[in-house]
């Protein structure tokens, strides 16, 4: 017979200690004070920087980190204040935010989704980040902007285009800057149309992934809305390197505009390679042959060197623009690198100002208040001119550069030419357009 | 008819590089019996001979001018190359334009070093380890000096030109009979085939009509019998280790203008470059030959649109399913030998 140790005052004690182990990590996280996610303690608020510092793309990752600790560094009051003396919101006063002084850690997605959502997870649990950017992949973005909002934290995009981020992937917690595929495409269709003619025959050889799909999708929209036809689309994996097999079959197909719907790295081989098989030397149906890279940078227009000359493009931002706030970002960045920012560098940079300045604002770090002050948030002085977060889907709206490699440069810097600044009017759509469409951006998720 | 002359081109060229890595790994495990997965961060060392060659010849001096500004409104600080001023601006420019063909002469030496220190400070304590525990090291090898060029260069590629006279391309429809321009291929390409070709026919040369190649055969048919005749076999494959490294370099250097440098790109050759070995035959430098060619050709035709119409994703795994096919019909590849890696 075996004899019961039970008590009523054991079995009180017992249930007591283990409810209040059971609790414990709960009332240690901060939300549990606060109400959010990673609520800043102390005096530091940390920011978290997530680029690709390696892999196809690396060249715009390690420019935009450069550009978000550039952005702290102003926040915090080093340096000449770049675009904080530029932009239309007065709140931010080179005191940290909130009265807390701004630090941040840095990742590296190497351009894909599951080491970047690994990263920035990493950054939200064990660093304490309340806020994630970056990225140079919209792919990437995508999987980060899904894992901030489960996590209940900020994402202000860095540089992604695809058409998606904004559009069925879109979420409460992420904002995009950048301009997207359906942009590029709006802006450059019409002076393609100009230099080129109406009668062009295209052959696309395309990323294989989200961005790659929406740019290529949008451009064949676009260009035969004014009679172009489309040959063929060939999709190429991304980080191909060698990217001959793919071009060979351009030579005969009967195309005489080769669109690459390809970015960073594997751009410039994609177009360093379609030079050397002397596409853009051949004559097809009586008109010489060409190339366009829909989306630019100044990073992949100096890897590609000469080749890159009289090729038209599109760009968010450029540096040679004349505006107040691009000239004191040029030269803040200038001065601490020694070279001109690129595009993607501007966005990310932004995009840290803009999501301290959400903040002061509101108030308050909580995510469903920042998102409040940044929905419809109508802002100027930071280089595009007018622009504005609409509301309904976190996508930015301002004017669009379109771009051509320069056919007699006369410095190192001197790449690209801005052919055209598209008015905004001109690349502004419905938030359920088709191309758009099927996207929730839900509820803003705090995280507590 | 163009358009698979055109892939038979690209396969040809694809190959070569296949080929030349494929011959190097071959030599050595042939030689040595190592599995060295170093062997595509020595066609990797080899790109960077390129790049460095060609960052010596623009090292350059300052000069102000004042006539001219730069972006940000400051006096232009113009870069003079050491060499325009050395040499006299037509020579620099040459060497510049030259710089790939001219890193030849700096990476055949440098590789052979480069062999010689691996194999005697690390893979002949290897030597009669299990092939898991070399593959293990040499993987090991290849991952350090990959972190050691990205410190050194970055991480992104670098371009690397070909000299000017070899820009454009070379109407090769012409010389078959075709319309002008009907298959045109480009010059640097050519260049790169005809090179592999050649430094393929020097290796089987001098192992085949030179008494030190003989040896070295005789020493990877029964080692141990060659060394009873008196003769210091391991120098003789050490030398062996130095010539794979060599032949990995050059082809490193020779591919650059093709593909743009990066501290990953051994890796990318180095697996296919394995699969290669496996179909090719362990151990069979003409297997090794032959397979590089016939996979790389493969590839570019699983990339054409209208096989990857039939058979979506194709040309991402035409050399896997082309070697799963091969060793369940020759377990042994192509030309393999009898008790190669079977013990």
């Amino acid at each position: 017979m075996s004899k019961s140790n039970f008590t009523r005052r054991g079995v009180m004690k017992t249930g007591a200690v283990t409810s209040a182990g059971l609790m414990l990590p709960t009332y240690l996280r901060a939300e549990n004070h606060t109400g959010f996610t990673n609520a800043p303690q102390g005096d530091t608020v940390k920011f978290g920087f997530n680029v690709p510092q390696t892999g196809p793309y690396a060249d715009e990752g390690l420019d935009e980190l450069r550009a978000q600790e550039l952005a702290v560094e102003h926040l915090n009051g080093i340096g000449d204040g770049g675009m904080l003396n530029t932009f239309s919101s007065k709140v931010l006063d080179g005191t940290g935010v909130l009265g807390k002084k701004v630090e941040f850690v840095t990742g590296d997605t190497q351009t894909k989704s599951d080491v970047a959502r690994a990263s920035a997870q990493s950054m939200i649990q064990k660093d304490g980040c309340i806020m994630i950017t970056g990225g140079s992949s919209s792919g990437v973005a995508i999987a980060v902007q899904g894992l901030c909002q489960e996590a209940g934290v900020i994402f202000m995009a860095g540089l992604t285009h695809s058409n998606d981020t904004t559009g069925k992937d879109r979420k409460r917690n992420g904002f995009r800057h950048f301009f997207n595929a359906y942009m590029s495409a709006a802006a450059l269709t019409p002076v393609l149309e100009k230099v080129y003619g109406t009668d062009r025959r295209a052959y696309h050889l395309t990323a294989d992934y989200t961005w790659g799909w929406s740019q290529q999708e949008s451009m064949a929209a676009s260009t035969e809305a004014i009679g172009w036809e489309t040959v063929q689309n060939v999709l190429t994996p991304v980080g191909a390197g060698d990217f001959s097999s793919y071009i060979a079959p351009v030579l005969n197909s009967g195309a005489d505009i080769l669109v690459l719907n390809h970015y960073g790295g594997d751009m410039v081989n994609s177009l360093t390679q379609a030079i050397q098989f002397g596409l853009k030397d051949k004559q097809v149906n009586g008109k010489n042959f060409e190339i366009i890279v829909p989306l630019y940078s100044e990073l992949m227009a100096a890897g590609a060197g000469s080749n890159i000359q009289g090729v038209y493009g599109s760009m968010n931002w450029n540096w040679q623009l004349q505006d107040a706030g691009t000239a004191a970002f040029t030269k803040s960045f200038g001065e601490k690198y020694g070279f001109p920012p690129s595009g993607a560098a501007h966005s990310c940079y932004v995009q840290t100002l803009l999501y301290a300045d959400a903040v002061t604002r509101a108030g308050s770090f909580n995510p469903c208040a920042v998102v409040e002050a940044l929905e419809d948030f109508d802002f100027d002085g930071m280089g595009n001119g007018p622009t504005s977060y609409r509301g309904a889907d976190h996508q930015c709206f301002k004017d669009v550069l379109v771009m051509k490699g320069t056919e007699a440069p006369t410095s190192a810097y001197d790449t690209l030419e801005i052919v055209e600044v598209t008015p905004r009017a001109q690349v502004e759509y419905d938030s359920e357009h088709p191309m758009f469409a099927g996207g929730d951006l839900g509820a803003c998720n705090p995280g507590a | 008819m163009d358009a698979i002359i055109l892939q038979i081109l690209n396969g040809l060229d694809k190959g070569s590089a296949y080929a030349l890595i494929a011959l190097g790994l071959t030599l050595i495990f042939g030689t040595l019996g190592v599995v060295n997965f170093a062997h595509g961060a020595l066609f990797m060392v080899g790109a960077f001979v390129a790049v460095t060659v060609q960052k010596l010849f623009s090292l350059s001096y300052i000069e102000i001018d004042e006539t001219r500004t730069d972006f940000l409104g400051n006096p232009l600080k113009v870069e003079m190359p050491y060499i325009d001023h050395w040499f006299g601006s037509a020579t620099g420019a040459w060497m510049q334009d030259w710089s790939v063909p001219l890193s030849i002469l700096v990476v055949v030496p440098f590789m052979f070093l480069v062999g010689f220190v691996l194999e005697r400070g690390l893979i002949k304590h290897f030597y009669k380890r299990p092939h898991a525990d070399q593959i293990l090291v040499t993987f090991g090898l290849a991952i350090v000096i990959g972190e050691i060029i990205k410190a050194l260069y970055g991480a992104n590629p670098i371009q690397t030109p070909p000299p000017s006279a070899f820009l454009g391309t070379v109407d090769v429809g012409v010389m078959l009979g075709f319309e002008p321009n009907a298959i045109a291929y480009p010059t640097w390409r050519m260049v790169y085939f005809a090179f592999s070709a050649v430094i393929i026919a020097c290796v089987f040369a001098f192992l085949q009509f030179t008494t030190f190649g003989m040896v070295v055969r005789a020493g990877m048919a029964d080692r141990e019998t060659v060394g009873m005749l008196g003769i210091d076999i391991d120098k003789r494959f050490t030398f062996m280790f130095g010539l794979a490294a060599a032949v990995a370099g050059m082809a490193g250097v020779m591919y650059a203008p093709i593909l743009s440098p990066h501290y990953n790109i051994g890796m990318d050759f180095l697996v296919l470059s394995f699969v290669v070995v496996v179909v090719g035959g362990m151990g069979s430098l003409p297997g090794a030959v032959l397979a590089g060619f016939m996979l790389g050709i493969l590839q570019s035709f699983a990339s054409m649109n209208e096989v990857k119409a039939l058979i979506p994703g194709i040309d991402q795994i035409i050399i896997y399913l082309v070697a799963i096919i091969i060793l369940l019909t020759r377990p042994r590849g192509l030309m393999g030998r009898k008790g190669v890696m079977e013990e």
